[in-house]
């Protein structure tokens, strides 16, 4: 963002790391997160984009709901919820009853972060999301223990 | 936060059911994590009073009670050891369900009737466990439904609170929140301004202003602690996860959680001279409400007396100044602390308290006066006594400031991406309390006390798109200039690569950045690897300088659950500690060991070796169409085997290391069978060359294949290289077609085979040309290798 002028449209996955590890928290897992910057790019372009990569990733149709939240990049900013993948949202274990599971976290980019880029806030808009793959692995196929992603057994391995 | 439901429909009760208001606030971004019913389902019970308790005639732990259920006397026979005359508890009567499906009925017991259980509150669902009967207070009216007369038909709501939002760390700030998005007014309760009944005042000193723009303190004379709190107040503070202590505490809870404002009372004989408002000094030290004694750093707000520290302002009172069972007056503090001098403050001491989590994120700055009526109006009523004035110090050059906002309807479109309809716009910011003049282009808004969250356009902007509804707003397709990027044909990607080794039987692995040092150091023994400052486990404690170690785990990982073939590769980041700065280098590793194919009837079963993986290596380098690019120099490796170690070069640069793990080492790890590894700076695999065309010749090959016998020591890549330098331009290829030593050989020799193909592109070559050249080979390899022809 500081040594390109807009439009901008970056996608960028890696390694994140934390002190945590469980069912559902590994010390290291893998974050894709995307930036699009350019002249009409408003909540309802973010809205568009977030709902058709989910529907292609997941290749059905599922409901998909945004929820006000907090990030401090982005404002407004929202999470993501999609219609359980495992209940069809009528609400199971995976999705604590509720029917519905949190899969990313998203919103438009700060005027704060176009200032300290140099980005002319009255120009241009943008935003960002952001997802762990591993997650979206999970749902996509099932895995009900993160921690096998970096097991590298072959028998799971095996199954992809 | 853990809210009573029942408590916010006090203030604003939209006809809605608890799920649909969940649902609702969720979507405005109070997300609700849970809701727990206050008790299960029972019916049946009543407030009864206990009129007689008599021996039972058969049985010396049961009693025969008369009790009252408000229209009839009835008998009870009861075994709880807190069972006496006068007595309020509840009594399920004859017909009451139960949790637990159990039903009531007319029982005897060891003869005598019973017509109906007096509980305890365990039987109810309301506690895990009880020691006897639920004792309800004195003035209990007899026969009412418990369940009306508790207010049990309510649920806990727990709302986890973003960090922006500390406006609704109290119940006034939801039911703000809920009045908006159902277009009703909000009820806060009636409190009247207190009158003062003593002129009693004690001195307050701020000399911390900007930490502490307003202190309001009031002394409140004569009260009898040995009152509880009335039990709907206990109710309200258990059902929002607060514990009952005595009723002052309960009290400036009880504020806190209604209004959001952390209050904190002192006991007014422990005090002296007058209150201080200070920064710590250095060396200080006081012993907290919980027992520890910290010593304060100097950058930390205090509220002193004239002797010493009395409270870490916000966060924690002090034990010996507290409220006990013996205080008669009060000093009640309601103050306004700067958020952010206090943010980080309790989490640096290791605390975290209800009032510094509001302090930090931000207390509305005018609401300090309102909490110190209500309190007081509370604590006269519960405990009784005298209040003073209400005293007041207040810094306003120090107080928050909260320039209008303005707001472009043209901006509403640009990024919320649709035009919200002028009046809607109003009616939002209205309904958030914010003033809202109309301008040219917008509005202009003055932001409430309450909001710490409001400075710029934008997030006015978030306001309307939260209450308007984020569902609600619309979907569109990006639109955009595209134009093509360059794919150049000479950078390979790395989804190339993984779907050559893929194809090649190898699975891809994912492995920790960070290792065991132990590992790490004997692969690297030569590094110093950067160390994580807080590693999680011992075995995951440094960055590694190679994937090895990472991926040597993960074949035992394999070999230990008995696969008998394990082929891994991975890619990633291999982090190097340099002089300058931490270099990360993208490389790719690959592993294998046990079976060379999978068992099958047509192949016979043998181990892989060296080769195999040397050859996988060789395939993948065959991808950047010059693999005479690359080469394979004999070397040595502290983790690997003597005799079976090569680096790779490539254009004369060392790129990676090729070899079969150390014996020894593979001996240590528990790794019976050999383990061949190799790791590649992944850069150096991913430049290929563009291919160019050659014309294909019209005219035969001829092929001429040479046996010679040269010392084990001679490498076959040196001795082709001065073989193809010999050969001629007519020389199109050349392969080494066996290995041959044992039997028949010098011990010290081996028999290499090469197959030299000659072809001309003008004209078939003719014998003596192909002659002359293999001359100038045979010539070439008996002079420089001592090299013996085999027939
Ligand atoms: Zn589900």
């Amino acid at each position: 963002m500081e040594s390109q002028a807009p439009p901008l449209r970056v996608i960028c996955p890696g390694r994140v790391y934390r002190c945590d590890s469980d069912l559902t928290h590994s010390p290291m897992f893998h974050q894709v997160e995307g930036l699009l910057i350019d002249e009409h790019s408003s909540f309802a372009d973010l809205k568009g984009l977030i709902e058709d990569f989910l529907r292609v990733f997941f290749e059905r149709e599922l409901a998909v709901r945004f929820r006000p939240s907090y990030f401090p990049f982005t404002e407004p900013s929202a999470e993501v919820d999609i219609q359980c993948v495992n209940c069809g949202g009528s609400g199971c274990r995976v999705c604590s009853q509720t029917g519905w599971i949190e899969v990313m976290g998203c919103g438009m980019v700060h005027p704060r972060v176009f200032e300290f880029s140099g980005i002319d806030t009255e120009k241009y808009s943008g935003f960002a999301f952001g997802m762990g793959v591993e997650r979206l692995a999970m749902l996509r196929y099932g895995v009900n223990d993160l921690r096998l992603f970096f097991d590298n057994d072959l028998r799971f391995l095996e199954q992809f | 936060m853990k809210i009573s439901e029942q408590w916010l429909r006090e203030w604003v009760s939209p006809a809605l059911s608890t799920e649909e208001l969940a649902h609702q606030i969720t979507m405005a971004g109070l997300e609700v994590d849970a809701i727990d019913p206050v008790a299960p389902a029972f019916s049946g019970v009543v407030v009864a009073e206990i009129l007689s308790v008599e021996p039972h005639p058969d049985a010396d732990k049961l009693r025969v009670c008369a009790v009252s259920t408000g229209q009839e006397t009835v008998q009870i026979v009861c075994g709880a050891p807190n069972v006496r005359v006068g007595l309020k508890a509840p009594l399920a009567r004859v017909g009451a369900e139960l949790p637990g499906d159990f039903t009531i009925k007319p029982a005897r017991l060891r003869g005598m009737e019973s017509m109906g259980m007096l509980c305890a509150e365990q039987e109810l669902g309301l506690s895990a466990a009880s020691a006897g009967l639920m004792e309800l207070s004195a003035d209990a009216p007899v026969g009412t439904d418990l369940r009306k007369y508790l207010c049990l038909d309510d649920n806990v709501i727990d709302i986890s609170i973003t960090p922006n939002r500390a406006d609704c760390l109290g119940i006034s700030g939801i039911a703000r929140e809920v009045g908006l998005l159902n277009n009703l007014p909000v009820k806060a309760p009636d409190f009247p301004r207190i009158v003062e009944s003593t002129a009693q005042a004690f001195a307050i000193d701020v000399n911390a202003s900007e930490a502490c723009p307003r202190y309001v303190g009031r002394i409140i004379k004569g009260i009898d602690i040995s009152r509880p709190s009335p039990l709907w107040l206990q109710e309200k503070l258990r059902r929002c996860g607060i514990r009952t202590i005595d009723a002052v505490v309960d009290v400036t809870n009880y504020v806190l959680l209604e209004l959001g404002q952390p209050m904190h009372a002192f006991d007014l004989d422990k005090l002296q001279g007058g209150i201080v408002v200070r920064m710590a000094e250095q060396g200080e030290s006081m012993e907290l409400l919980d027992g520890q004694t910290q010593a304060l750093r100097s950058d930390t707000l205090l509220i002193a007396d004239h002797k010493g520290p009395l409270a870490m302002a916000g966060i924690m009172g002090g034990r010996q100044s507290a409220v006990s069972a013996q205080t008669v007056d009060l000093f009640l503090e309601s103050a306004f602390f700067a958020p952010h001098l206090l943010a980080g403050k309790a989490r640096s001491y290791g605390l975290h308290t209800e009032s510094s989590h509001r302090f930090e994120r931000g207390v509305d700055f005018q609401l300090q006066i309102a909490a110190m009526e209500r309190a007081t109006q509370l604590l006269l009523e519960i405990v009784g006594g005298a209040a003073g004035p209400l005293q007041e110090v207040v810094s306003q050059a120090d107080l928050p400031v909260r320039p209008d906002v303005m707001l472009r309807a043209a901006r509403i479109e640009k990024v919320l991406g649709f035009d919200l309809p002028a009046g809607s716009v109003e009616r939002i910011l209205r309904g958030l309390g914010l003033g809202v003049t109309a301008t040219a282009d917008g509005w202009q808004c003055a932001v409430p006390s309450w909001r710490f969250d409001i400075s710029i356009e934008v997030d006015l902007l978030e306001e309307l798109a939260r209450v308007y509804g984020y569902n609600n707003l619309p979907v569109k397709q990006i639109r955009a200039d595209l134009q093509m990027r360059p794919q150049p044909e000479t950078a390979l990607s790395i989804r190339h690569l993984r779907r050559h080794l893929g194809a090649r039987g190898y699975r891809e692995a994912i492995t920790y950045s960070f290792v065991d040092p132990e590992l790490q150091q004997l692969f690297d023994p030569e590094l110093a690897p950067v160390a994580l400052k807080n590693p999680i486990s011992a075995e995951m404690a440094v960055m590694r300088t190679s994937l090895l170690p990472g991926l040597v785990s993960a074949v035992l990982h394999n070999v230990n659950r008995q696969q008998p073939r394990v082929r891994l590769f991975e890619s990633g980041l291999r982090f190097i500690p340099g002089d300058a700065a931490l270099r990360q280098v993208p490389t790719l590793a690959m592993v294998c060991t046990g079976q060379r194919f999978s068992e099958s009837w047509s192949t016979p079963a043998a181990q892989l070796d060296y080769f195999d993986l040397k050859g996988d290596l060789e395939s993948l380098l065959a991808l950047t169409r010059v693999p005479a690019a690359y080469g394979f120099e004999a070397a040595s490796h502290p983790a690997l085997h003597p005799g079976q170690t090569a680096r790779i070069t490539r254009k004369g640069q060392d790129v990676g290391l090729l070899g079969a793990l150390h014996p020894s080492v593979g001996a240590r790890l528990g790794l019976s069978a050999p383990l061949f590894v190799c790791e590649i700076d992944l850069d150096a695999v991913l430049e290929a060359a563009q291919t160019k065309f050659s014309e294909l010749s019209k005219f035969p090959e001829i092929r001429r294949d040479l046996a010679v016998v040269v010392d084990k020591s001679v490498t076959a890549r040196h001795l082709m290289e001065q073989v193809r330098s010999v050969a001629g331009t007519y020389l199109t290829d050349l392969t080494l077609f066996d290995v041959y030593t044992g039997k028949g050989i010098d011990p010290k020799r081996k028999s290499l085979a090469l197959g030299l193909t000659f072809r001309d592109q003008s004209r078939t070559l003719a014998d003596e040309v192909v002659n002359l050249a293999m001359g100038q080979v045979i010539d070439l390899l008996e002079k420089n290798y001592n090299a013996e022809l085999r027939s």
